[in-house]
């Protein structure tokens, strides 16, 4: 046991975490505003995998990070307004619309992607984002080379977690977010545009979402492959649901799945454990699950999620 | 001036013209990335039609690719049409395998054995779907998101069963071992794939219509889909009819892993289902939630993905254009289904 309480304070075992938890923590974030303003969006894990794909594409093609960056998060945004517009414009079903986005986004990824790069025996590979200490503070016994030595897109996780509960919570835009996922029809009364609003939420979590798929496959991989989201937008579905739709506790959910993942990765390597790694992956899922039979009484799910508005039906 | 207007009824032919105007729109949509690869738009979609329709053995090799699919459109239109959302077909589908191979792992006669892991992998797959059923029912779980999330459970559970006690001892390749010959089941023409599994899904398709459309449980099923108030106050306890839909869509799902099993890999492995149970929802939007029209749209994925990998061989488009289709009909699907809720009308501009 003494070896295995070791192995988790190594600084590296940290950073792990950290690196781990960054694109789940936007691609939380992201899903979170859709959620908030009334829309599920299970485009995520093909939205994700689309721009994962965009970004290393505009990257190995430019030479830019930052316009891959960029890339990613638009190609984001534009199927979050994909998706806005079937269903919150058209009203459509959000679940099965979410199905139909992940089904033709991945399609579109793995398309493009061949169509590009060709069959190779060796998938292509960029110079992705290197570490950047922060002076200082990177310093800081333990903490700083597990916090503050990391890429930049970390500190904009970082950054963005109490971004995203400024603007929820604080700004007008956020409370028109709120209104419309808890009750378009007074929101409507108080002249909030309820489609526009959640088009909005909807486009900026695809961007969030574009950021995640952008992490993956320039940071974490630098590279992409076809594998590169495996689940890891459904695991951001569930972090939603297990962090209450609040984005500090969903960011809180990310590390702790973070956590998770990161040790069950040192007990494969180390062999530690006589447990199967796959037990561990599992765990977010059931935990979800489970959260959700015991916080269905009090019910914290916004209430006008799944439900479409339009204005001339009461 | 165009204003949409609501519908009050829709004729019969729409089930026919919708799902073909949806077909119609994609492959016009997705010719622009045929183009895009440098390819001609009629030339591959040729070679698409002609290797997977064109000859009887492409049409068999269609047909065993169109089985899961069949399975999985079924267990989802039974789901959809009472309203409970299972997004999970796909976890039910590996469940469905890992039984039917652990069942036809066990040396016995091969009626017996196949009969069994009929009846294993129908259960496995009910078991996994009554699971978002009861908390939907019990404690009002969502079951949008606990189907979908079960899905990462049951596949995470496989693959901890074939990367350890079923990892193969010789190669160390995770695939579990195989099922006993006596259990695989029997080709139906000589040279082909066409297994019994793709007769099962022919007759289940009418089966399902017939539960739906004609006993008293698909009549409950179908007003608990339409309006649940509606069915509590005529006396209909709309609870058990969920739990039983559930086990019914479940079990189906899981009947479209025992085929997969028992005629085409007989063993299991990661990637037993290339997205069956995803596909399962596009084919069951195509078919309008009707069984009958399952079989169909089940068929005309099934011949785009046997007849991508042709076409991507003849022009170099590659072969993942037929997930690029599959997601584009489901969302021209439903699109076109707008039309069955509001009609278009002409109208003069107000002064």
């Amino acid at each position: 046991m003494s070896a295995l309480f070791e192995q988790i304070f190594q600084v590296g075992f940290l950073a792990a975490i950290i690196r781990i938890a960054t694109p789940l923590a936007f691609a939380t974030l992201g899903e979170m505003f859709s959620e908030r303003a009334g829309v599920l969006n299970l485009g995520i894990e093909g939205i994700m995998l689309l721009s994962a794909m965009t970004g290393f594409t505009a990257t190995s093609l430019s030479g830019s990070l930052w316009l891959g960056v960029l890339v990613a998060m638009l190609t984001g945004a534009l199927m979050g307004a994909l998706h806005a517009l079937f269903t919150v414009a058209l009203g459509l079903s959000q679940h099965v619309c979410g199905i139909g986005v992940t089904l033709f986004s991945s399609g579109l990824a793995y398309f493009l992607y061949r169509l590009i790069f060709g069959q190779q025996s060796v998938p292509p590979s960029i110079k992705g984002f290197q570490t950047l200490p922060i002076p200082v503070l990177s310093d800081i016994p333990v903490l700083g080379p597990a916090v503050f030595n990391q890429f930049s897109l970390v500190y904009m996780a970082i950054i963005a977690i109490p971004l995203a509960a400024f603007v929820l919570y604080r700004t007008p835009w956020g409370l028109s977010v709120r209104m419309v996922g808890e009750n378009p029809r007074a929101a409507d009364s108080a002249g909030v545009g309820v489609i526009a609003t959640r088009f909005q939420a909807v486009i900026l979590g695809g961007a969030l979402m574009g950021l995640a798929g952008a992490f993956l496959s320039m940071a974490q991989f630098n590279a992409f492959t076809f594998g590169v989201v495996s689940g890891r937008g459904w695991v951001a579905i569930a972090l939603v649901v297990f962090g209450r739709w609040d984005p500090w506790r969903s960011a809180g959910a990310a590390l702790l799945f973070a956590f998770v993942d990161a040790l069950q990765l040192r007990m494969q390597a180390s062999g530690l454990g006589h447990i199967p790694y796959e037990a561990f992956l599992m765990l977010p899922f059931i935990f979800t699950i489970v959260a959700m039979a015991v916080m269905s009484r009090n019910a914290v799910a916004p209430s006008a999620l799944l439900k479409p508005f339009r204005r001339e039906e009461r | 001036m165009f204003r949409l207007e609501a519908r009050t009824s829709t004729p019969a032919w729409f089930n026919l013209a919708l799902p073909l105007l949806a077909i119609g729109a994609t492959l016009i949509l997705c010719s622009g990335l045929i183009a895009l690869a440098g390819a001609g738009v009629v030339e591959a979609y040729g070679v698409m039609f002609s290797a997977s329709l064109g000859d009887s053995y492409a049409i068999t090799e269609t047909l065993v690719r169109a089985t899961p699919m069949i399975f999985t459109g079924l267990a989802v239109a039974i789901a959809f049409r009472a309203k409970f959302w299972n997004i999970g077909a796909e976890g039910q589908l590996l469940a469905g395998a890992v039984a039917s191979c652990a069942v036809g792992a066990i040396p016995m006669p091969g009626p017996l054995a196949m009969l069994l892991m009929a009846l294993a992998g129908a259960a496995a797959g009910a078991a996994v779907a009554l699971v978002p059923a009861t908390l939907r029912v019990k404690f009002k779980v969502d079951d949008v998101v606990s189907s979908l999330l079960l899905n990462s459970v049951i596949f995470y559970a496989l693959m901890a069963l074939i990367e350890g006690p079923w990892k193969d001892s010789f190669s160390g390749y995770p695939i579990s071992p195989p099922i006993e010959d006596s259990a695989n089941f029997p080709v139906l023409l000589e040279g082909t794939r066409l297994h019994l599994g793709v007769v099962a899904a022919l007759i289940a398709a009418p089966l399902i219509w017939f539960l739906i459309v004609r006993t008293t449980l698909g009549f409950r099923i179908r007003v608990t889909g339409e309006n649940p108030e509606a069915a509590r106050y005529g006396g209909i306890h709309v609870e058990r009819v969920l739990i039983s839909t559930a086990l019914f869509s479940g079990a189906l799902a899981g009947l479209a892993g025992v085929g997969e099993v028992g005629g085409v890999h007989f063993q299991v492995m990661s990637d037993i289902s290339p997205g069956y149970g995803y596909s399962g929802i596009v084919v069951a939007m195509l078919a309008r939630l009707n069984p009958l029209g399952v079989v169909p749209a089940a068929i005309f994925l099934a011949a785009v993905m046997t007849g991508a990998e042709a076409m991507s061989r003849a022009t170099g488009v590659p072969a993942f254009l037929s997930d690029v289709i599959q997601g584009t009909a489901l969302l021209a699907m439903l699109v076109a289904l707008l039309f069955t809720a509001y009609r278009i009308r002409r109208v003069g501009v107000a002064k």
